[in-house]
Order: structure tokens, then sequence, then C-alpha cells
């Protein structure tokens, strides 16, 4: 749905993007990960043509990105607000006027996502009398409220409470079974691991990660397994396996063994059962968080 | 363009409906009309106050006395100088004229009196005792005063401006008075409008929605849009600022006028009352002026130059605001906007009035960054079209280039938080490239 190719970024002294290119599938929930100034935010305006690359392009839908595509696309910038004097009903009407929305159709539009939120007697009430975990709604709607066919949230989660969060979560998956494509960024791991099935990693300006969430998480696999038993093994040394961690309480010996090349968690099997008794092997995957980690520091 | 027009809309709207802006557009013409009015009250003054004055005639030049005025009355006094002044001293009502017995050989005229008299008494006063003394020397000389009277020739010259269109009336005091009004409300529209598009911006800054609305339209579309939008509320004060001072003040004038004509015809003899209405008291004055002054031409000039030193000064007002994170960063960039503008009013009032013709008015009335308030000062003395055309067309210009460098300014400073800019820093802004 969306290629993202080449892309560099320049300001005076740094390289914001270097040489990024992704492709984001139609309908997915696309994670946007990188630490904080690795230039996620930079490629995000670029996709929002608030700035425009110095190299490469970009395509929606196969076609070149120019301004009859800011309808088809909302966008909930982390650094965000409202006009805190205006009354929030004329300000959503002005914010979809300003997407394309003609009055009728985004009265309408904000009226049925006023409803779906519980908010409708909020119509005539001013931002500032709004707390903050309130405008986050309205901050969502506004978002949403052109139905878009790509969403990008930027750090979407930040200030909202967890009941709010939970709600925009269910929003958000939603819409995305209605056929939005939906781009997160964030370094909240957990919210990646719950709702991405794509991601891509940017550090210092490049990109250097990306794929499907299983396929990364595969790709990270180490043959580490956590195994549990009870009984006495015997010998402990084996071809099979090396022992990373080793605990025991009463009713069980735990442990964390990384089986060699060539051998599978079935023969590690067949090697304990006639000794022990087997109460638990589980295969570590390494969470997103771990990844992450691990490739901001090499 | 439609988005423009949406944002100019909001920009509009969102400040008309505000009950400052309706506070101030009634209160200005309130005010205005308030100073017409005081001075009208002035220049007819109360009946109650009317001096008093005994005469002492040492000369005995004026033994016909003199006449009771609206502004004085008379009364011949048989008391000493000593005795007079010492009732003067005890009475704060008493007003005694002393007239010397050597008033032919140049002795001077005296008023005494705790108040100060005004001017009007004094210069009654000054007529009559100066009428008397011409009938009387005019005698000694053997020349009969109703017949010099007769041949006297009464000329007067009236200004008449005489141009392509035709000739009419011109009373270059108000004209001037006007145009000097229209330079400082220029001057000061152009701090008042331009510091209102400098907060708005900051405000969008800083209450963070600048990014949402530039994901759906052009920083440029955002900051026009501003533009047009606060300028038009400019435009739309002035233009109810003028409607409703000229309803007021015919309304009042008439009111005024019609009191003061009966006033007058109860006070005078008819063969005097045509040359009081026209010259007496400055409120008649300004009736008259006020009706020869150009309007039609006066009006549209100072629209468009008041519309073109706007744009001008708040492109750049607007390049501030997209700088800075809060009001109180703006005043190191504020300097370079406030110094021109400064430098045309001081210039103007102190130089160009003198000096209308010059060289240095010339340029400073063409130059766009001095020119909105030079030039109305240099207008009610005359100003070839060829100059003022050329102004103009300079002005749009002006604003077009400072536009242009303050857009690009505005777009990479409206998404730059939690930094001290310094001015190399917005040369910066201005080299990037999109």
């Amino acid at each position: 749905m969306l290629s993202i190719r080449n892309i560099v970024k320049q300001y005076a002294n740094h390289r914001a993007l270097d040489n990024v290119s992704i492709e984001i599938g139609q309908g997915s929930i696309f994670g946007l990960l990188g630490p904080n100034g690795a230039g996620k935010t930079s490629l995000i305006r670029i996709i929002n043509q608030i700035t425009a690359p110095d190299q490469g392009e970009i395509l929606l839908n196969g076609e070149k990105l120019n301004p009859s595509h800011i309808s088809k696309i909302g966008y909930l910038p982390e650094e965000r607000g409202l006009y805190k004097k205006m009354e929030i009903g004329e300000q959503m009407l002005y914010l979809a006027q300003l997407k394309g929305l003609s009055k009728v159709d985004a009265t309408a539009r904000i009226r049925y996502w006023f409803e779906k939120m519980g908010i409708q007697s909020w119509w005539n009430k001013k931002v500032e009398d709004l707390s903050k975990g309130m405008q986050q709604k309205v901050q969502f709607i506004a978002t949403v409220v052109h139905d878009p066919e790509l969403i990008i949230l930027d750090e979407p989660f930040s200030g909202f409470d967890p009941v709010n969060a939970q709600l925009i979560t269910h929003e958000i998956l939603e819409l995305n079974q209605k056929g939005a494509t939906i781009i997160f960024s964030t370094h909240r791991m957990e919210s990646v691991e719950q709702l991405c099935d794509s991601i891509a990693l940017i550090h210092k300006s490049k990109k250097i990660l990306d794929g499907k969430v299983k396929d990364i998480k595969n790709l990270y696999r180490n043959n580490t397994y956590r195994i549990a038993y009870s009984g006495i093994l015997n010998p402990a040394e084996t071809p099979l396996f090396n022992i990373t961690e080793e605990k025991k309480d009463d009713e069980a010996t735990h442990l964390t063994i990384q089986i060699n090349p060539g051998y599978s968690s079935n023969d590690v099997l067949n090697f304990l059962i006639p000794q022990v008794l087997v109460t638990e092997l589980t295969e570590i995957v390494p969470s997103m968080n771990d990844i992450f980690i691990q490739n901001v520091k090499n | 363009m439609n988005k423009i027009l949406l944002i100019i809309k909001r920009e509009y709207f969102s400040r008309v409906k505000k009950k400052s802006f309706l506070i101030m557009t009634f209160l200005v013409p309130l005010l205005i009309i308030g100073m017409y009015a005081l001075v009208f009250a002035l220049s007819i003054k109360g009946g109650d106050n009317i001096p008093a004055v005994e005469v002492i005639d040492d000369s005995g030049i004026f033994n016909k006395g003199l006449e009771d005025k609206k502004s004085a009355t008379f009364s011949k006094s048989d008391l000493t100088l000593t005795e007079a002044k010492l009732k003067v001293v005890k009475n704060e009502d008493a007003f005694v004229l002393y007239i010397p017995s050597d008033i032919s050989s140049g002795g001077t005229v005296e008023m005494f009196s705790q108040k100060k008299a005004g001017l009007s008494v004094i210069s009654t006063i000054e007529s009559q005792l100066n009428d008397q003394m011409r009938t009387k020397l005019l005698a000694d000389a053997g020349i009969d005063a109703l017949t010099l009277d007769k041949i006297k020739p009464k000329l007067s010259v009236v200004s008449k401006e005489l141009t392509l269109e035709g000739e009419k009336d011109s009373s270059s005091g108000a004209a001037m008075a006007v145009g000097f009004a229209a330079a400082i409300l220029i001057y000061m529209s152009l701090f008042i409008y331009g510091i209102q598009v400098m907060r708005g911006i900051i405000e969008e800054k800083t209450s963070r929605i600048v990014e949402v609305v530039i994901s759906s339209v052009k920083p440029f579309q955002l900051m026009m849009g501003k533009i047009i939008g606060i300028g038009l509320v400019g435009l739309t004060q002035f233009l109810l600022w003028i409607t409703l001072s000229i309803g007021l003040m015919t309304v009042a004038s008439q009111i005024i006028f019609k009191g003061k004509m009966e006033q007058i015809q109860s006070e005078m003899p008819m063969s005097k009352q045509a040359a009081v209405a026209s010259s007496d008291g400055p409120g008649m004055d300004i009736i008259k002026a006020v009706q020869t002054v150009n309007w039609t031409y006066i009006l549209p000039v100072f629209i468009i130059f008041f519309l073109g030193g706007y744009m001008l000064y708040s492109a750049l007002f607007a390049a501030v605001g997209s700088a800075v994170d809060s009001d109180t960063e703006t005043q190191q960039f504020m300097l370079p906007i406030t110094l021109p503008l400064l430098f045309t009013y001081i210039m103007s009032f102190s130089f160009i009035v003198n000096n209308p013709d010059s060289s240095l008015s010339f340029w400073l009335s063409i130059i766009p960054f001095t020119s909105p308030i030079a030039m109305m000062v240099r207008l009610p003395f005359g100003v070839p079209n060829w100059e003022l055309a050329l102004s103009i067309a300079l002005l749009i210009g002006g604003f077009i280039f400072t536009t242009w460098v303050a857009s690009r300014i505005y777009r990479v400073g409206i998404l730059m938080y939690g930094k001290k800019v310094s001015f190399a820093e917005l040369g910066k802004w201005f080299m990037y490239k999109e």
C-alpha cells in the first residue's frame, strides 16, 4: 500500500534519514520503531507531506505521493494539541473540512464518532475545559474523522490513562478490520507485540531491520528452551545442549538450555524421558523488547 | 484555495465574535464623538459663567462704553484703580479693565482678575477698543468713519484646488489633520494587528495544533490564511469605525448645530448672523473643514496603504512568531521590525510635516518599509499620481518579498520546539530547501 523508496533527508549538519526503504502492506498494522532521535518523526512528516525528502520517493497505492493524498491519510502527531478557546464541535468541523470533507459530511461523521465515544454533550464545550485524557479522545477523532485509508499514529498512547488506551486500541483494531492500514510509531514494545503484524526498526537514520513480527522473532530464535523436571538427571554432560541457567526448588529443577546445532527439541525429550519426569519444555522466543535493545546496542 | 478560505474564515470569525472586538468597535467612535462634542461644548460655553467686566476709563476716549457680547458683559466703574484692585483681590468673580490716560501715547490696557480671563474675552475687548480707537483717530484726522466704511473694499481669498476634474474648495488644515490621523492610525494598527498575527502563530505552536493542521494544508497556506483573516478583521474594524463615526457625527452635529443657531439668533441682530455663523468658534470650522476633505480620495489611499503595510509587516511578525516558543522570547526579533516603524513615525511628524516635498520625504514615502506612514503624512500637501502609483507598486512588491522570506522561516520554525533561536539560525532555516 505504501512504498517508501530510498528516502534521504538531510538537515544542515545531520542526516535524519539515510536511504530508508520500507514496504507497508495493505491492511497491516505496521510498527515503526526506533529510539528517540532515530528519524521516525522525520519519516512520518515526509509521508504526511509536511516536509519533502531530498532524495527518494514514496508511493501510495502505486501513485507518487501528491497533495490529493492528504485526504487519505490521518495523522496523530506526537506533539499534538487543539485550539484551546475554540468549541470542540466547531474545531472538529474545521479540521475535517481542512481534510477535504464537505460541511454536511463532516457534521455527520463527527456526530457518528461523538456518539461512538459517548461524548455528544461536548459539542459546545471549549477545549480548555476538558481534561487531558478527554482532549486525547477528541484528538483521536480528529485523526480518523475523514475515514482515512492510512492512519499514522505517533506515540498514540502517551498521555492516555489505561481505560482510554484500551478504548483507543479497540477503535484502532476495528478501523483496521474495516480495511485501514495503520502505522504505529512507538518505543513501547508491549503495544507492538500486541498489535503489529510487521515492523521496521530505524536507528541512527538507517533502517536496520524490517519484516513480519513473526519472521523477525524466528530470526532471533537461538534454540533456547526452558525445561523443568523432577528427578535426577544423570549425566548432565551431554552433546545435545548446554545449560545456561539452573535453578532448583522443592518440586522441580528448572533449566535454561541452548540446544546445539544438529539437534532438535525432540532429541532433548528422548534424552530426558528415560531419566526424569518432564513437566515443561518451552522455547524461549525473544521479545520485541529484547530484539530492539539488542539491535540498538550493537 | 478552498482550504485557505477555511483558514481565513476561522481566523476572521474567531476574532470578530470576541467581546473585545465589539467593545473596541463601539468604544472608539464614541470616544471620537465625545472629543468632538467637547470641542463644541468648550466653544459655546455656558451662559452662567460670563464675566462681568468693570471698566475704568482714565483716558476718556471710550466714553461710549463697551458693548456686551456673549463672552462678556461690561459696565462703567467710578472706582479708582487702587480701589478696583482691592475689590479684585477680595472678590474672585471680579474683572477690572483699566485703560490708562496715556493710552494714545503708548500706554498699556490692563485686565485684573483672580481667574485668568479667557482668550475670547480678551479678543472681544481688543477688537472693541481698537474699533473705537480707530473711529476716534479717524475723526481727529477729519475723516468720517461711515464714509470710510462705505469705500472700504471687502476682499477675501478663497482657496480652491484646481485639478483636471474641476475646482473645489480646499481646507489644507483639515486635510492635514486627516492625513496625520491616518498616519497615526496606520502606525498603531500595524503593531496591533501584526502582533495579533504573531500571537496567533505562537498559540498554534505552543498548543501543538500546528502539526495537525499542516498535515492538511501547506504551511504557506496556514500563514497566509492567518494574515489575510486578521487583516480583514482590521479592515472590518476600520469600516465600522468610519461608518459609526460619520453616522454619530452627523446626528450629533445636527443637534448641536441647531441648538447653537437658536442661541445665536436670540443674541445677535440679524445683520451680523451670517458673519458669525461662518467664523464663530472652532466647532463650526470643524464641520466645514470635514466637509471639504476629499474623502473619496483619502479613504481608498488610506486603505491601500494600511493593507499594504499590514501585509508587509505582519509577514515579518509571522516569521518571529514561528521562531519562538513564547511571547517573552520575541523581544530580540521585534527590534528590527519596530525600528523602521518608529523611525518613520518620528521622521513623519518632525521632518516630513515641515518639508513634505524634500527628497528625503520623497524617499520615505516611496520605500515600502516606511511608505505606509510617510505617504499619509505627505498626502495632504499634494502628491503627484505617479509617486503614489510607484509607492503602491513598491509596497506590493515589498510585501510579496517579506511574505516569501517569512514563509521560508515559518515552515521550519513552526516545527521547532524548545530551541533558543538566533538570527543566524533564522538564516539557516531560510536556506533550507523544503
